[in-house]
């Protein structure tokens, strides 16, 4: 069902204002178009029938605050999405990347932890993960709780591992995971070299240096301004000779970045240029 | 207040199975200097590979772009919604990618963008509704309706799979009736 048109364009500006005047949370860069389906469509699931309910909700209720931040972003992600992309990963920057004594990679806007898993069994194949560090990072404390755990819906594994087939996985990838009754739970050896923590792209500084940053899928909800922004931050955390990973429909093209940077063939994935 | 044109600023296509020939149809017979873009929201499979714009390059005089996050729309350009995404509209000259969860267990959505459009558009907007097997885009094309935009759908009869417009002709008020072969000389003529 398509979701219903509660809040109003202005509306929608007070509410971004009331938050993070409240909770200091700053969407107003984010895209309008997404930011207002998913307005509705907490508006739906959780049976708010005016703007005014919603507003005073919020305003009044800090729990319900975190229920709002966590439905507000999307969280949608997969193992191995797009698998195309890992197969880059595992056959042409892994081997570049295992020159380094320690391999620190950052995936900004981990949500739920599936990719953050897919590189920590990148790294183990390519014999590189001793020697790893993987930092996922979310805005949003629930879908780190939840990465955390490393429990995923049984249902998605067949997905999950054609996904793993496509991009270039030899073993079994059920060998990664023990089945319940409809859910896994990854091998903790996955999670010994991950490091969860929260961190918000709109707010936060750069917390370490990284010769691979992955944020896919993640910059689509920020507007020109913001991804700019989040573009020079990137770049403040990747070494030189680094790679920054996007999206299969994001582009560093239109950053002024760009120059600084080299496109690996015509994938989604730039190296920094040793510019010093 | 301003008068507002009604003059038709986009074209949107949604489709499903059986569109793909519909669309081959049009473009072949298409008015090489339409002063709107088109917009084709198709259903695809995720993984996808980029065949479906190079072949829709073949048959089309218009230059064929498959969507970007934060592509500018520009008239007299034919563009893709890419394969796993939604489309939305931010202006009538900017639209944005969301890749949030399926809607009608579909992603793109053609429910998604017809909204979308419809909201920004308003009745510049046309929006066209071809061959499918489910009912996504139904619903879009009656609040591409209730904001002044124009209604076209594939007659059910000539579609190879008549649920998606036999739906749509059931529940929305519709302008207008097209066939595979008719859909290119309806948009010449806007």
């Amino acid at each position: 069902m398509l979701e219903p048109s509660i809040v109003k364009d202005e509306e929608i500006e007070y509410l971004i204002k009331d938050v993070y005047e409240m909770y200091g949370y700053d969407f107003s860069e984010y895209s309008r178009a997404s930011f207002k389906r998913r307005v509705n469509r907490i508006c739906l699931i959780d049976r708010f029938t005016s703007f005014a309910e919603l507003r005073y909700t919020i305003l009044n209720d800090p729990e319900y605050l975190k229920r709002f931040v966590e439905e507000i972003t999307v969280n949608v992600t997969e193992m191995f999405r797009d698998p195309q992309f890992f197969r880059i990963l595992r056959d042409k920057i892994l081997p570049q990347l295992g020159t380094y004594p320690l391999i620190r990679v950052w995936v900004a806007g981990c949500s739920t932890g599936e990719e953050a898993y897919s590189m920590a069994i990148l790294l183990k194949e390519a014999n590189l993960y001793h020697k790893s560090l993987i930092y996922g990072t979310d805005l949003n404390p629930s879908v780190l709780e939840t990465a955390r755990a490393g429990v995923f819906p049984l249902q998605q594994m067949k997905l999950y591992s054609e996904n793993y087939m496509l991009s270039g996985g030899k073993k079994d990838f059920s060998d990664y995971y023990t089945a319940n009754y409809d859910s896994v739970r990854f091998d903790k050896s996955l999670q010994e070299k991950l490091i969860l923590s929260t961190h918000n792209l709109v707010s936060d500084s750069s917390f370490n240096s990284f010769q691979l940053i992955i944020c896919r899928n993640v910059l689509i909800y920020f507007d020109r301004g913001l991804q700019e922004r989040v573009f020079r931050l990137f770049d403040n955390s990747l070494e030189n000779l680094g790679f920054l990973a996007l999206g299969a429909k994001e582009t560093l093209r239109f950053s002024n970045l760009d120059k600084n940077y080299h496109q690996v063939e015509d994938q989604k994935i730039w190296k920094k240029l040793d510019h010093n | 207040m301003e008068t507002e044109s009604t003059n038709t600023k986009l074209v949107v296509i949604g489709g499903s199975a059986g569109s793909l020939q519909v669309i081959l149809e049009m473009l072949k017979k298409l008015n090489i200097e339409i002063e709107f873009p088109i917009l084709l929201v198709l259903h695809r499979k995720a993984h996808s590979t980029n065949i479906l714009p190079l072949l829709l390059q073949q048959f089309s005089a218009m230059e064929v772009i498959e969507i970007e996050d934060k592509t500018e729309i520009e008239n007299n350009k034919l563009y893709i919604v890419p394969a796993d995404y939604h489309l939305l509209f931010e202006s009538k000259k900017l639209m944005s990618l969301d890749s949030s969860e399926k809607m009608n267990y579909s992603r793109p959505s053609i429910d998604v963008t017809f909204k979308s459009a419809a909201e920004i558009f308003g009745k510049n907007l046309v929006g066209v509704l071809l061959s499918g097997a489910n009912a996504d885009g139904v619903e879009g094309l009656a609040y591409i309706k209730k904001n002044g935009g124009k209604v076209w759908i594939q007659d059910p009869a000539t579609a190879e799979v008549d649920y998606m417009p036999q739906h749509a002709v059931d529940r929305v008020e519709y302008d207008q009736i097209i066939t595979p072969g008719n859909l290119a000389d309806f948009i010449n003529k806007l």
